[in-house]
This record gives structure tokens, sequence and C-alpha cells, in this order.
């Protein structure tokens, strides 16, 4: 468990970048200013170093163990500039936060002013900043599992929840044509409320294949895009993938596994092999594809639930 | 089959971690055609590819894959990787070809599917 934590705190160093890590609002010096006032500042504000700045360019760092030798040689009333550290090491913000760590660690730095591309202060790491962030890194992914049992535990019980004679849950999504980049977003979706509606394992990859070549094939072949519509009741639940295209011609010969008319683009991508509808009733118990040309096309798929109907939760024993 | 045996045995790069370390991958498959991965993927598997887009992650999303193996260095894209954080599912690459990548895993001892029918011809 403990080699698993520090893992995920080397993935996290090695690819968040210092923006995400560095404090945005740093408190600074001027080099005109006293010791004695840059002091009274460290000391409200609660700090132990600051840069100094002139027009938003860091020129030198000034620290407590400044202000402790000027104590000791009584130069209290000196300017900033006289007693600052005036060669600065900066980071970038996009610079990864590995390199950060190794001169907070290794090179025992204190805190490390961060600048834009044109050389402009924007934020300040310290070991403090870091560890806050890779921290709260770490509690949001704890977080994240949290709340899908939440989820979980809600969506299982709609079904008791809510009373008719037949309920039925209807679920929409917008397909839009060619939109590879958000592509298979609605079977996700649908994927994620069975799970919280605990369908069994199984049973949930089944549908996440079918609809996921649904989706796929309104994306590469509707022309206008469409809609998916999920109507989920305790025992069965009814897929219906809808568009308003160009319609097939002859529907014997797509039902065919390896026939395809997808582009060559779209093979290039690992898609269009010709196996979607095959796919997708291997995984159904039932399939029916209607389609006029020039109308749209409209493809059903059912799926049964049998031994597992949703919301009785002491049956979870898995269908294949 | 543990993320640490992939990376020692496929010499490979950890790009996204999102298992634990005793989290166990029961079998591996290969494939650039996402029809296949979808007909034959089983859950938690690993999974061997050339393609990196970020359909590859969603398709492994779909056929519950628990590790992705991109094959030959290749690089995939940012949103790839953001994709697969999101989802859950580990990312390594490795200098091997698909064949020895597949070969060195299988010597390992991780299984296949064994013979698989995916067509269904009984239209």
């Amino acid at each position: 468990m403990a080699r698993k934590e520090i893992t995920k705190v080397q993935e996290l160093i090695y690819t968040t970048r210092v923006e995400t890590v560095m404090a945005p609002d740093v408190i600074v010096a001027h080099p005109a200013m006293s010791l004695a006032d840059a002091k009274n500042l460290m000391r409200d504000r609660r700090i132990s170093g600051m840069p100094v700045v002139v027009d938003g360019r860091v020129v030198g760092i000034v620290s407590m163990s400044d202000v402790i030798r000027a104590l000791e040689s009584g130069r209290m009333a000196t300017r900033v500039d006289e007693n600052m550290t005036a060669d600065v090491t900066c980071v970038t913000v996009d610079a990864y936060v590995v390199e950060v760590v190794g001169k907070l660690g290794r090179e025992g730095f204190g805190r490390i002013p961060v600048v834009d591309r044109e050389g402009h202060l924007v934020g300040i790491v310290t070991t403090g900043t870091v560890m806050q962030s890779l921290l709260q890194a770490m509690d949001t992914s704890y977080k994240k599992k949290e709340e899908e049992n939440l989820h979980r535990y809600r969506a299982s019980h709609i079904f008791e929840d809510v009373v008719s004679d037949d309920t039925s849950l209807v679920l929409r999504f917008v397909v839009d044509d060619r939109d590879f980049t958000n592509a298979g977003t609605a079977s996700s979706q649908i994927k994620r409320s069975l799970q919280r509606l605990g369908v069994p394992p199984a049973l949930v990859r089944r549908v996440a294949v079918a609809v996921y070549e649904a989706e796929m094939n309104l994306v590469i072949h509707s022309d206008v895009g469409g809609e998916i519509v999920v109507d989920v009741r305790r025992e069965r639940m009814l897929i219906s993938a809808v568009d308003h295209g160009p319609g097939i011609e002859n529907i014997g010969q797509v039902l065919q596994p390896g026939y395809s008319t997808a582009p060559q683009w779209i093979r290039d991508m690992g898609f269009g092999a010709g196996m979607g509808l095959a796919n997708i009733k291997r995984c159904s118990d039932l399939m029916r594809l209607l389609s006029e040309p020039g109308v749209g096309t409209r493809l059903d798929i059912l799926f049964l639930f049998r031994d597992n109907p949703i919301g009785v939760s002491s049956k979870s024993g898995e269908t294949t | 089959m543990t993320t640490r045996e992939l990376l020692e045995i496929l010499d490979g790069t950890l790009l996204v971690n999102s298992h634990r370390d005793d989290d166990e991958f029961p079998m591996g498959g290969a494939a650039d055609l996402m029809s296949d991965v979808l007909a034959f993927g089983m859950d938690g598997m690993v999974l061997m590819t050339g393609l990196t887009n970020p359909q590859v992650v969603r398709t492994a999303e779909m056929a519950g894959v628990g590790a992705i193996v991109f094959v030959r260095d290749k690089k995939p894209p940012p949103e790839t990787l953001s994709l697969a954080r999101d989802l859950g599912i580990t990312v390594i690459r490795t200098g091997y070809t698909m064949y020895e990548a597949c070969g060195r895993l299988y010597h390992a001892g991780l299984a296949g599917l064994g013979r698989v029918k995916i067509v269904n011809d009984s239209w």
C-alpha cells in the first residue's frame, strides 16, 4: 500500500506542471526597502523569505537568515538589495514538478520563484506548496471513489423508491457526426449509469460494447449525427440508435460480417472492419435494423436482465 | 501478472499508473482492429496495440481492458493519456514490436483466450 502511494507520487511529480503546485499570490520585497521593513512584512505574513522584485522581474531573494545576519551586525536600517541573495534560480510555469523537487530537496533551496516565458514573476513554490498539492491530488482520487459509492447507492434504489406498475428510466444522448474527439462519451455515460443502477458487470460489458459500436456507426455513417435513447426497466432494457441520415440501400449486405463502407481514414483509426453489427448482435438478446434510403436508420437493441432484475441486490451472480 | 512484472518483462515505461501494486491482470491480447478488441476483450486484460488515438482508450473502456501497452515505442498524444487516467486504465510503452511484446508476456505466463470464434455467422 505504501509502495503504491509512492509510485502515485512519482507519477504525479513527473506529469504535473509547476503551475499547479505553486502559490500564485506572491508577497514581494522592493530593493529599496529597509531590512527592518522586510522583517516586519515577513513576520506579519508568516513567511520566511520572499523574492525581491523590480518591474515584475526577480532581482534577488531576501530571507530570515539575511535578517538574522543583519541583526547580529546591526545593519537593520540598510537596504534589502545590500543584504539579499542576488543570484536567484527560477523555474518556468510549464516545467514539471520533478525539476523543483530536485532543487528543494537535493540542493536545499527554501523557495523557488516561478516565472513565465517573458521572465515575469507569476508564483512561488516551497516544500509546503508542493506537499499540499500532492496531498490534495491523492485526496481527490480517494474522494472520487467515495463519490462513486454514493452515486451507486442512490441510483441502485431508484426502482424501489419510484412507485408505478412498470417504471421505466429513459436516457437520451445526442451524437454528433464525425466528432471523433467525443465519440464514445454517450456509451461511457451509459456504462457508468448501468453500473450505478447495479446491473451485473458482465452484462454491463455486453451493453457497453453493443452501444459503443452503435454510437461509432452514428459518428461514421450518419452524415448528420443522431440520437441514442436508452429505456431501462427492471427486467429489460431497449437501446435505440436513430438518425435521419442517408439510410441503407441493402440491409442484407450491411448485416454480413466484414462488409464495410467506411472510408480509409476511419480504418486507419482501427475502425470500420465491418464487424460492428455482428458484435452488437452477438452481445444483445435481440437486434433489429430498420432503414430507408433518404429517410434514416433505426437500430433497436434489446437486453434482458433475466435472473438479475435491477434493484434486487441479493442476486448479484453474473450472466454471460 | 502485476504492473511491475509487465514493466520488467517488456522493458517498458509506465505512462499512466491506475492500478495498485498487487492488482493482477489475468490475461492478454493484441489488436489494431478496435472491433476485435470489442469482440474478444475480457475484464481486466492487457491490450497490446500499435494505435495511440484516444478512441483506443474508449474502446478499451467498453471492453473492460485493464492495461494498454503501446508497442514499438509509439508516443501517445496527451488526450489519450488523460482519458486513460480518468477511466482508471494503466498505460505502458515498450520498444518491442507487437509480436515480441506478446511473445514475451505469453512466455512469462500471461494467458491468452485460447481459440475464440469471433464471427457470429448465425444470421
